[in-house]
């Protein structure tokens, strides 16, 4: 598969991207098989970008059934209570994906992600997950770094007005095209998702984005209250706010750095907004091509963005060990 | 974020789109979950297989239906209840006035060329209606709001004029594959099968040294004793050996410059080529013949050897004329023709193979003859998500938030999403202020057609234009004209402008409107005698006039004449490969400043700054200036 030329009927369609990224890229997207775990608005949004793109499989997992929530930003998921008998979102939003591009192969997949063996997540090229607790992130982010292969992992939440992607690429090596025929290597290493959160908040920039620190706060929240993710309301700011108390002291912040107006926004206002669902899965879509092509510096390691000063931002959560950068080999 | 105020501003809200593609499609979507109920769409174009990759409401099977008709119904299956219009029309028709433009809350850009930003423009300031304009090329994107008085509007900045080349670089001192794709497109194509009475200076350089003029008129013609293939050789050795020994002839040009070698068909194809029953077949469709399959070439993305070209342009030659005859004499070039690409392509790689230049794969040749510009669905998602962030902003009035926002490919201080305060308003903006332009003419050699064609008409954009001397017009365009004022308009435009009926002299004040955009403006005449044929190639110069400088020597061409639009490889600009000479604005609200700086001097402090326009979008895009960021950031905000 990998040699093969693309067809005729591929560079018609990939026409414009080809332009954009190259044949090679082209051919190893073509190849390639994503796992999406959680049909959140932001990960249809992700899906249709993928798809659109050209992968060679997208497998997506998530046996919920549809409730408003669900159809409040996905596009997938079309408002007919006739179609969604017996189904998950999975195999709904399937359903509307294949359509998008007939060439990339779309499967719902069914059972509890933690039950999933090696063998399951050895398939696949990169994992992302929404709608997810910290214990699962943590787990299939282990998961993932113990496979024979590199595997890209991706997380990605958004609350409100605000969105956040974790990337974990391991130990990733790429060429970049330095000046005309001249190419560097490059090597990048990433930390695991739980080395990354613990970093300790005072060995990190005083600059770094304020909402990292808050949404390490109410991920935290939902994990010691075990709630399902986004799950609050505004009657746990109390308790939200007790926990920063709790987590600056820890980390050596001062509190005042997470303000309580974030926080409020955050715990108030849960549901995704879909200009933020549409900005949010573009950056993602836009990662996941380039570690796959290979093309391109990849964004180390957390991207941040609110919609209320318009910034997005990435921030490297790597701690003094991991906080290499870019190498050259 | 969804307050219960936000969410009734947005359900009464009536919005207007104008483009249903790349950005386009993404921002209905947007709009429709974020939402929205009454949302108006405009779009000309029909859809098209490239479109596919991004422009996700479409399927193969709507390929050659409307893109604002299938977009709505793409939609409504994920949201039925909400009311989306859509209009399969250009948005220059005059149905689309300023009282149409009014009962919108805010407009909502995703085009794909100058000409229509700029008449939305104008259309949104005279309707008070705000805009919120939007472009992407490649990962670059960005989103500006414009305000009539808060913010600067869409043409108070500079933007990129189209790409042209000196004429002799094209016929005769070619030095980038580009020079050879202009050649071969703009004047060898056009020769062959263009309008025979066209302008052609494809043997201009050439035989002005030597043979007579008359002579080298015939050549393409094809005589009566000789066959498609003695034709097509003929030309061959004409244009790629002939007119290369007798440009070499001049020693002149050479001396600093390496020289051409002459390419003769006979030493590149030894054998004569197998003739296919051509001339008993019969005229078909275009696009169902190709050069390439009938020399079962296969992938496009392959470099042709300079055999394989000679071939290709052959065989395409005999394919022009013998199944698309009936054509010859009509054809401009069009980047979806295949025949013209290939024949394009092959012609192109002879000439670069002749003056040394590397040779291109036909997928590239068709890049840069059709000024196609890379798009992916992704910026344009996150564009739409941007665009509607602001838009709901408007709706809110919550002025002191606005934001223009930059998506870009490599971040800057931490940042891929950029966002910038807007800027106030040019005070020297001959389209959002009153300020008079002024025009320097040869006011007895300039005929009023000149003036409409090259000023009001090309540089300042009109359609519609009524012209006039103080109470008295010299030209009016309109369907219900008098037909008595038709003729006496008809007479005037070939009058030199002092001859007019009301002469227009040094110190006359004319007065052009567009009655369609409801824009007007001055312009103070001073007559000057002469002007500089090489800088000046208008024989008029218009200043007040803001447009950024047309950089001399970028890989791309000039577009195929139907927009103004421009592209500049953002790449490279932001790189700093290229020498391309980049404008700096002034630090004020003044006009912008003349300062040049080569581009390598700003990849140097690269930290410090940031592209300033990315005025593009997502076929064929305007492009990226450069911009001081320490001087960006000191222009007066809003
Ligand atoms: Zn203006």
């Amino acid at each position: 598969m990998e040699g093969q030329e693309l067809t005729e009927q591929e560079t018609a369609l990939y026409d414009r991207q080809i332009r954009l990224w190259g044949a090679d890229a082209q051919r190893r997207l073509r190849k390639s098989h994503i796992l999406v775990y959680g049909m959140t608005g932001t990960v249809a949004e992700f899906c249709k970008n993928i798809v659109l793109a050209g992968v060679h499989s997208v497998t997506l997992v998530d046996e919920r059934v549809v409730t408003e929530e669900s159809l409040s930003a996905n596009f997938l998921i079309l408002p007919d209570e006739n179609l969604y008998h017996g189904k998950t979102l999975a195999e709904l939003c399937c359903d509307s994906l294949k359509e998008f591009n007939p060439m990339v192969h779309v499967a719902a997949e069914k059972g509890d992600i933690l039950t999933f063996g090696v063998e399951f997540f050895e398939k696949f090229d990169a994992v992302i997950l929404s709608c997810c607790s910290l214990r699962k992130k943590k787990w299939i982010n282990q998961k993932c770094r113990k496979l024979s292969k590199p595997v890209a992992f991706y997380t990605v939440e958004c609350r409100g007005s605000c969105g956040e992607i974790f990337v974990d690429l391991q130990d990733y090596k790429y060429s970049k095209l330095k000046r005309l025929d001249e190419t560097i290597e490059c090597r990048i290493e990433y930390p695991s998702f739980e080395e990354a959160i613990s970093v300790p908040w005072r060995a990190l920039p005083r600059r770094v984005s304020k909402l990292y620190f808050a949404m390490r706060v109410i991920e935290q929240f939902e994990y010691v209250e075990g709630r399902d993710p986004g799950q609050t309301i505004i009657d746990d700011l109390p308790g939200i706010l007790k926990l920063r108390k709790e987590l600056c002291e820890t980390n050596s912040l001062n509190e005042s750095q997470i303000a309580d107006a974030l926080l409020e926004r955050l715990v108030r206002d849960t549901t995704e907004y879909p200009p933020i669902c549409a900005i949010i899965g573009g950056i993602l879509g836009q990662e996941v091509i380039k570690a796959i092509s290979g093309k391109g510096d990849p964004l180390k390691n957390f991207f941040l963005f609110d919609a209320m000063d318009g910034k997005g931002l990435i921030e490297d959560i790597s701690g003094p060990s991991g906080g290499s950068g870019a190498g050259f080999d | 974020m969804a307050s219960e105020e936000q969410l009734s501003a947005i359900k009464r809200a009536k919005v207007l789109m104008v483009g249903a593609g790349g950005i386009g499609c993404e921002l209905l979507k947007t709009l429709a979950l974020s939402g929205f109920q009454d949302i108006h769409i405009i779009d000309m174009d029909t859809i098209e297989v490239s479109n596919l990759n991004r422009q996700f409401l479409f399927r193969q099977c709507h390929v050659g239906q409307s893109k604002a008709k299938v977009a709505r119904d793409a939609v409504l299956r994920f949201r039925p209840n909400i009311s989306i219009t859509p209009y399969h029309a250009n948005v220059k028709e005059s149905r689309f006035n300023v009282d149409f433009f009014k009962e919108f809350d805010v407009v909502l850009n995703g085009l794909d060329n100058l000409d229509a930003r700029r008449h939305v423009n104008r259309l949104c300031l005279a309707a008070d209606v705000p805009l919120v304009e939007s472009g992407t090329t490649g990962f670059l994107g960005q989103v500006t709001v414009h305000l009539k008085g808060k913010t600067e509007c869409y043409e108070c900045q500079p933007k990129p004029a189209p790409k042209t080349y000196p004429v002799c670089t094209i016929t005769s001192t070619p030095s980038k594959f580009v020079h050879c794709i202009v050649w071969a497109k703009d004047l060898l194509f056009a020769k062959l099968f263009g309008d025979k009475n066209q302008e052609n200076d494809l043997n201009v350089r050439s035989s002005d040294t030597g043979n007579s003029s008359e002579h080298s008129e015939d050549v393409f013609e094809c005589r009566k004793d000789e066959d498609i293939e003695q034709y097509g050789r003929r030309i061959y050795d004409h244009v790629f050996g002939h007119n290369i020994e007798v440009a070499l002839s001049n020693e002149e040009t050479w001396k600093n410059r390496n020289k051409p070698r002459p390419i003769y068909s006979k030493d590149v194809l030894h054998v004569k080529m197998t003739k296919e029953n051509g001339d008993t077949e019969k005229d078909c469709a275009t696009g169902d013949v190709s050069a390439m399959a009938s020399l079962s070439l296969k992938n496009p993305q392959d470099i042709w050897s300079l055999a394989e070209n000679s071939r290709v342009f052959l065989e395409a030659l005999r394919l022009f004329f013998s199944k698309r005859g009936k054509e010859i004499g009509n054809l401009t070039f069009d980047k979806d023709d295949q025949l013209a690409v290939e024949f394009v392509t092959a012609a192109a790689n002879i000439r670069a193979s002749s003056f040394g230049i590397p040779l291109h794969s036909l997928f590239e040749a068709k890049g840069i003859a059709g000024n196609i510009v890379h798009a992916v669905a992704t910026t344009n998602a996150i564009i739409a998500g941007l665009i509607v962030i602001e838009a709901i902003k408007v709706l809110k009035k919550d002025n002191n938030n606005y934001r223009m926002t930059y998506c870009l490919e490599h971040p800057s201080r931490k940042l891929l999403l950029m966002p910038v305060e807007p800027y106030e308003p040019n005070k020297s903006c001959y389209v959002c202020s009153e300020t008079p332009l002024s025009l320097e003419v040869n006011t007895r050699h300039s005929k009023l057609r000149d003036f409409v064609e090259k000023i009001v008409k090309g540089k300042l954009g009109m359609n519609f234009p009524v012209i006039m001397k103080g109470a008295s017009i010299l030209y009016e365009v309109g369907e219900d004209l008098e037909d008595d004022m038709v003729a006496i308009y008809a007479a005037n435009l070939e009058k030199a402008l002092s001859e007019l009926p009301s002469p227009v002299t040094s110190g006359t004040v004319l007065t052009v409107e567009d009655l369609q955009q409801e824009f007007s403006c001055s312009i103070n005449i001073k007559h000057r005698e002469e002007f500089d044929e090489e800088k000046e190639p208008d024989g008029m110069v218009l200043s007040g006039w803001v447009e950024a400088p047309v950089d001399k020597d970028n890989n791309k061409p000039n577009g195929n004449g139907e927009s103004t639009s421009n592209a500049l490889p953002t790449e490279e600009i932001l790189e700093g490969e290229k020498d391309v000479e980049i404008q700096e604005t002034s630090g004020g609200t003044e006009t912008v400043a003349g300062k040049k700086r080569k581009l390598s001097e700003v990849d140097e402090s690269r930290n410090q700054k940031k592209p300033e326009k990315l005025d593009l979008d997502d076929e064929d895009d305007e492009l990226v200036i450069s911009d001081d960021w320490e001087s960006l950031t000191k222009k007066k905000r809003v």
